[in-house]
């Protein structure tokens, strides 16, 4: 029988160290798309004198979002890595605010898979940033 | 005319090392990570050591692929920042016992970071140093490279845009 696809992600995602240090959690996943949320933390401030949250910590966020949209998605056998990433920052996150990425795993080919992302806080109409990535598609479970 | 002596070689290291220390002490988030950074004349070199929580993939295990990105941003825009930094310090423009986080320049604001990977990050200690490739008043553009057990195999590498702060309530 074959694995819920979207158990494997769910799993794989709790079983991130460094997501679970972030106390990362997955709102909804299936049919590569994803969103995760990222609650504020002071460890995670990048600018001390506005309390803003660093941009590694929004890119550490949309590359697990990316990630698990890649391994929820039907035509991706198995795990995934990511090859590059690229983020675009339009503005600072409000201090105090739960960051959201939404990610979308939009073409598979057999190596490799693309996926845009956009990170948001309660202002849902301003993007804190966006991102496009390519990860590896791996061929372990295919015939 | 006799010239004056130059300054004793501890003094101008305490000076350069406490403008470094106060510019990236102050920062929660890159000693959340543990990144440090060594310093050799102006070079700076990065250097994240591992640590369990840093774990993306715990089935290799590799290092999250986020932590690189934060790593090679974080060694980014340190660099520009240092690099004005530097000039201030050493023109006697600022006086480096006098930082704390509220007088400190503003960091540059990234605007766009792109990281290829290039290997998995191992469970290991990595490091990484920038290269300012254009640092205009206005913009500044960086690359840097990262790389683990050795110095030409590389794991990862990054470029990115930032704005540079203009003075430091900006």
């Amino acid at each position: 029988m074959a694995h819920d696809p979207q158990d494997i992600a769910r799993h794989f995602m709790e079983a991130i160290p460094h997501a679970r240090d972030l106390n990362m959690a997955i709102l909804e996943i299936g049919e590569g798309r994803c969103t995760i949320e990222m609650p504020y933390d002071e460890k995670l401030i990048g600018d001390p004198r506005s309390g803003v949250v660093h941009g590694g910590a929004v890119s550490a966020l949309m590359d697990t979002c990316s990630g698990a949209a890649v391994m929820c998605h039907p035509d991706n056998p198995a795990g995934t890595a990511t090859l590059d990433l690229r983020i675009d920052y339009m503005r600072p996150a409000t201090p105090g605010q739960t960051i959201r990425a939404e990610a979308e795993c939009y073409h598979v080919t057999r190596s490799v898979a693309f996926v845009r992302a956009r990170a948001l806080d309660d202002d849902r109409d301003r993007p804190v940033a966006t991102a496009t990535g390519a990860f590896i598609v791996e061929q372990g479970k295919r015939p | 005319m006799s010239r004056p002596s130059p300054e004793p070689v501890q003094i101008i290291k305490k000076r350069r090392d406490s403008a470094l220390e106060a510019l990236v002490g102050g920062i929660p988030y890159v000693s959340y990570l543990g990144i440090r950074f060594e310093r050799r004349g102006d070079e700076l070199t990065g250097i994240l050591p591992f640590d369990d929580k840093l774990i993306g993939n715990p089935m290799l295990p590799a290092l999250h692929g986020g932590v690189t990105a934060a790593f090679l941003e974080t060694t980014a825009s340190i660099a520009l920042a240092w690099s004005r930094l530097w000039q201030e310090v050493e023109s006697g423009e600022v006086d480096p016992d006098s930082l704390d986080p509220t007088s400190l320049p503003r960091m540059p604001k990234t605007i766009d970071f792109t990281v290829d990977y290039l290997r998995s990050g191992l469970p290991r200690d990595a490091y990484a140093r920038a290269r300012i490739v254009r640092s205009g008043r206005r913009y500044a553009s960086v690359q840097v490279d990262g790389w683990q057990d050795n110095r030409d195999r590389l794991y990862a590498s990054a470029s990115g845009h930032f704005v540079m702060p203009q003075g430091r309530d900006d």
